[in-house]
């Protein structure tokens, strides 16, 4: 019995060397994906946005009703986006799409915002650079450059962006908008920088709609990864071949 | 006749000269005190330099995403705004406001407030944000796992 115990005794650290070491193995030989160690926390407040995520979104249209709007109202609310009673100009970062098949009839209620590309229109066509891609894959428009131009207007296939026609005032501190500049659907930036969700998702799930499901493409174990690999999905104008963040189920 | 007129109008002008005020008549801004007991960085500096701190802290928040506070256009608000007797807020770009007295003084105008609000939201979503945001809410932690995922 008493020669059983320096046996058994190093076969035990032998083991837990070589589980460690097989851990250490896996978290290299991931190297393409090699965010493991790095982004298990979130990112820290003074860190910039990197690269291994790509924010995007799934629409499950078999899930949205028709005359709902909550998403709509709450991106209304988040941004400070108050009509003047001109729907040909008022902003719009999110919009209620009806679609209808012509031979059965069935339709279908859709919200289409900022798909987000991975390829932009809006960001090639920009003569400033105030259209831009960040890093994680957010399309944003920096409105300190942007010179009002609109060609993004016209590059986008979406119809996704506005233009602000008239002077502002009351602008949400979270959302600066002014005039003369381009504006769109941002994924709440600033909600998205500190780990919250953009507030259409956050309002679509209160309602327990559960239409939208926001989250890293970047991740295989997001939620979003997961559903996308749940639910048959498609790009809306995937002829365009631009990669959008936001994809839709059901239609 | 044309010149006494020409006379008439020098005195004027010589008049108008003299009561032009001098620097010394024109009473030095005197901006509101903020809420907090000091500001980010000492006082000279940020006379001198605060549009180099927002300067450089919008391009760092809008193309990199980093959002400290400590430069933040928001949380200089959050600090130097003041509210009425009502307690409502007081846009910070209105004559004699902290932004506004100085700028008038100097002669400065101001772009920032053309997009950016001049006042937090109203009190109440004001509390409610800074609660999600400050990480302490249980609404805002099962986002994140919801959101980030969790990672193997």
């Amino acid at each position: 019995m008493k020669s059983a115990t320096p046996n058994t005794r190093p076969d035990g650290e032998r083991r837990k060397f070589l589980e460690r070491a097989g851990a250490a193995a896996m978290l290299l030989s991931l190297a393409p994906g090699v965010r493991l160690v790095e982004l298990v926390l979130a990112r820290a407040e003074d860190q910039p946005v990197s690269a291994q995520m790509r924010w995007g979104l799934l629409v499950d249209a078999t899930k949205c009703s028709e005359g709902c709007t909550d998403c709509v109202d709450a991106c209304n609310d988040e941004h400070g986006l108050t009509g003047l009673g001109r729907p040909e100009t008022d902003a719009q970062y999110i919009r209620k799409v009806g679609l209808r098949d012509k031979t059965t009839g069935k339709t279908h209620s859709l919200p289409v915002l900022c798909q987000h590309c991975e390829t932009a229109p809006c960001v090639d066509v920009c003569p400033t650079g105030a259209s831009f891609r960040r890093a994680d894959g957010i399309v944003l428009v920096d409105k300190h450059i942007c010179i009002g131009c609109r060609y993004c207007m016209m590059a986008c296939p979406f119809k996704a962006r506005s233009f602000i026609h008239e002077d502002l005032t009351d602008q949400v501190p979270e959302s600066p908008r002014g005039k003369g500049t381009v504006e769109g659907c941002n994924f709440c930036v600033h909600r998205v920088d500190r780990d919250r969700e953009p507030a259409c998702v956050e309002a679509c799930t209160e309602a327990r709609h559960g239409a939208l499901v926001f989250g890293d493409m970047g991740n295989a174990n997001s939620a979003l990864s997961q559903k996308l690999r749940e639910l048959t999905n498609r790009q809306i104008r995937s002829d365009l071949g631009l990669n959008t963040g936001v994809r839709y189920h059901g239609i | 006749m044309r010149r006494r007129l020409a006379a008439v109008g020098l005195a004027f002008i010589m008049g108008a000269g003299w009561s032009i005020s001098t620097p010394a008549d024109i009473p030095l801004p005197a901006p509101p005190k903020a809420k907090g007991d000091r500001c980010v960085e000492p006082t000279d500096l940020m006379r001198r330099n605060h549009m180099e701190f927002l300067l450089h802290q919008r391009d760092e928040t809008v193309h990199r995403g980093i959002r400290t506070k400590k430069h933040s256009l928001v949380e200089c608000l959050t600090c130097h705004t003041q509210t009425d007797a009502a307690g409502h807020y007081i846009p910070i770009n209105a004559p004699g406001q902290f932004c506004q007295d100085c700028h008038a003084y100097s002669g400065v105008k101001m772009d920032c407030f053309e997009c950016h609000a001049t006042k937090p939201r109203n009190s109440a979503s004001v509390h409610s944000k800074s609660a999600a945001m400050s990480g302490t809410s249980p609404a805002h932690l099962s986002n994140l796992a919801r959101v980030v995922g969790n990672r193997p």
